[in-house]
């Protein structure tokens, strides 16, 4: 609960109207853009409160490190080494000798300001253009302290947002399935963490097989499949509150769940005799719908986020495919059609791409494709990876990966990784154990 | 003459030669069509009654010997009446997770519908599907993958 208390922030300057610099992310990350991250300034004696609150020794500096870092990640900004700035951070925040950040080839300047006050932790920052020698931005947030961490992700997502003009995705977390033990017994568990890997937790203990959990694109709210009993179900989960229940009474394997965009129903699949078929259920009135009818497999829905489409994956043709329809279930259409078989389709939260698993000559792709199935683009190949989830912001897609094992069958492993939608910024996303099955919070600070 | 003792005893070597690599190659050629026919994995219900079946890949049509082994069962199950089993459908890891749920659903309910028509009443047959999350062979290598596509029956009491 704490942990979503509400962070004030307001405006101390307005806007510049025109953005001075700015960032093509349609390119790749050929030329990241030079920003220097001075350290956050702190006075002594909120320093040593922090300390004692947090146990952390210079709160200021291990924000401006998680900026730092989540800029590097995104791959379009290249944080500069501070052993080469010149100014110090509490000066620079008053007023940046911009001779001095440009002499080091810094573009863009990032300082700020951090204070005790009445036992919350208040940070200011502003972002500076170093070439036309301008403020282009300076913002103030009051929060618990245990929101630091936080904080230094909502600054990142200003940045971006500035300076990208697009919504940012690093105030975000990332659910996934924790693994661990032999590839024969693997014991799984539902984990979350921050998505630049802080703050782990275990959601479950690991006595049941879990799989596939996925975020409610509106709340903190999870839908994922449970082997509770032997049953294998789709339940709902509140993170917070750790409640969970059984999603609908379905008389056999229900699985492959997902939110609508308004997070007020679940799309999933329901098996029985052999055959699947997608079914939706509304959380408020309990009302069932079938949505395909058809003797193959239909499984894997996902919504368009206006919530007028579905694509899902069918083998109707004989083999793996990817399909859309209304929302109805009418108008049924084929959209892949290149070479090999295609799953797990993903609608982006821009609308205009599907991000989709594709298995060809015994290797494995990661690709997207427009809504028509044409423009298919294939990001990264591997001897085994599937289940892309978009950034909040559609630009970065996580997956998971698995290992091909040796001739004795040892040296499995299964890792999440990321990458951009350009194909570029291939990133290993660290866990605590081996991860799979990933999915991609909304911003929390929405 | 003594040239084509010779030289037929070098042909007869040849012959042992083709031979013994006729069997070395049978015995780990154990996949016929894309199905396991070999014995490495599989676990008996009673004497002489095989608890598992197996698919190629993205299949689930029961080969000749599945359903031998099915009718097998069937026979065991009728003369077992108070026994109830559960069919476990499995697939390779060559799949996305859930096609694989379904796949293996699919591949238990192949199997179900065989015993049913053998005489076993539904209610005494229920299907629960793994997908790709319990393969027996830990392997990467289509030998291995071949052992996991599989539908298990296993007794429920």
């Amino acid at each position: 609960m704490t942990r979503f208390l509400l962070i004030i922030f307001f405006i101390l300057v307005p806007f510049k109207a025109i953005a001075l610099i700015e960032v093509d992310i349609t390119r790749g990350n050929l030329s990241p853009l030079p920003i220097a991250v001075s350290p956050l300034s702190i006075d002594e004696n909120s320093r040593k409160n922090f300390e004692k609150i947090l146990k952390q020794k210079n709160i200021a500096s291990e924000i401006s490190s998680i900026v730092e870092n989540n800029l590097k990640t995104s791959g379009l900004f290249n944080p500069l080494n501070k052993d080469a700035f010149l100014q110090k951070p509490e000066i620079a925040n008053l007023k940046p000798r911009f001779e001095d950040w440009n002499l080091i080839k810094a573009q863009a300047l990032i300082t700020g300001k951090v204070n005790f006050v009445d036992e919350k932790l208040r940070v200011e920052f502003r972002l500076w253009d170093v070439l036309a020698g301008k403020e282009m931005m300076a913002l103030a947030f009051t929060t618990v302290p245990n929101n630091w961490r936080r904080v230094g992700h909502i600054i990142t997502d200003k940045v971006y947002e500035r300076l990208t003009g697009e919504q940012g995705y690093f105030d975000t977390r990332i659910i996934y399935v924790s693994e661990e033990g032999p590839k024969t017994k693997r014991i799984k568990k539902l984990a979350i963490m921050d998505q630049d890997g802080a703050n782990n937790k275990f959601l479950t203990l690991g006595n049941e097989l879990v799989l596939t959990p996925r975020f409610n694109p509106s709340s903190q709210m999870v839908t994922y499949l449970s082997y509770f009993r032997n049953l294998p179900r789709v339940y709902l989960l509140d993170v917070e509150t750790g409640m969970q229940e059984v999603v609908g009474d379905f008389p056999g394997m229900t699985f492959a769940p997902r939110f609508s965009p308004d997070g007020k129903k679940i799309i999933m699949s329901f098996a029985k005799d052999g055959n699947s078929e997608i079914y939706t259920m509304d959380l408020e009135n309990r009302i069932v719908e079938k949505i395909t009818n058809h003797p193959s497999i239909d499984t894997s829905p996902s919504f368009s986020p206006n919530g007028k489409y579905i694509c899902f994956n069918s083998d109707r043709s004989g083999y793996q495919q990817i399909y859309i329809m209304n929302s109805d279930g009418s108008n049924v259409k084929r959209i892949s059609f290149g070479k090999g078989i295609y799953g797990t389709p993903v609608w982006s939260p821009r609308g205009d791409l599907i991000a989709f698993t594709k298995l060809h000559k015994g290797k494995f792709y990661i690709g997207v494709m427009r809504t028509d199935g044409s423009g298919e683009r294939l990001l990264t190949e591997n001897f085994y990876q599937e289940a892309p989830s978009w950034s909040p912001n559609g630009r970065v897609l996580i997956f998971y990966r698995e290992t091909k094992t040796d001739e004795n069958g040892d040296g499995f492993s299964a890792k999440l990784w990321s990458i951009d939608l350009t194909g570029y910024n291939e990133r290993l996303v660290n866990t605590p154990t081996d991860g799979s099955d990933p999915s991609w919070s909304s911003l929390l600070s929405n | 003459m003594k040239l084509k003792i010779l030289k037929n005893a070098f042909l007869i070597s040849l012959a042992c030669l083709a031979l013994s690599a006729c069997a070395t190659s049978k015995k780990s050629g154990q996949i016929q069509s894309d199905v396991y026919t070999g014995s490495d994995t599989v676990e008996y219900l009673a004497s002489g009654v095989k608890d598992r079946v197996f698919f190629a890949t993205n299949e689930s049509v029961l080969t000749t010997a599945a359903r031998e082994t099915l009718r097998k069962q069937a026979a065991w199950l009728r003369k077992n009446s108070k026994i109830t089993i559960v069919l476990e459908g499995h697939a390779d890891e060559r799949g996305t997770r859930e096609y694989n749920l379904a796949l293996g659903e699919r591949r238990a309910n192949a199997a179900k519908d065989y015993l049913m028509t053998y005489g076993i009443s539904s209610n005494r047959i229920s299907v629960l599907s793994y997908g790709k999350e319990r393969p027996v062979d830990s392997g990467s290598n289509p030998l291995a993958w071949s052992k996991n596509r599989r539908s298990v029956s296993v007794k429920a009491n």
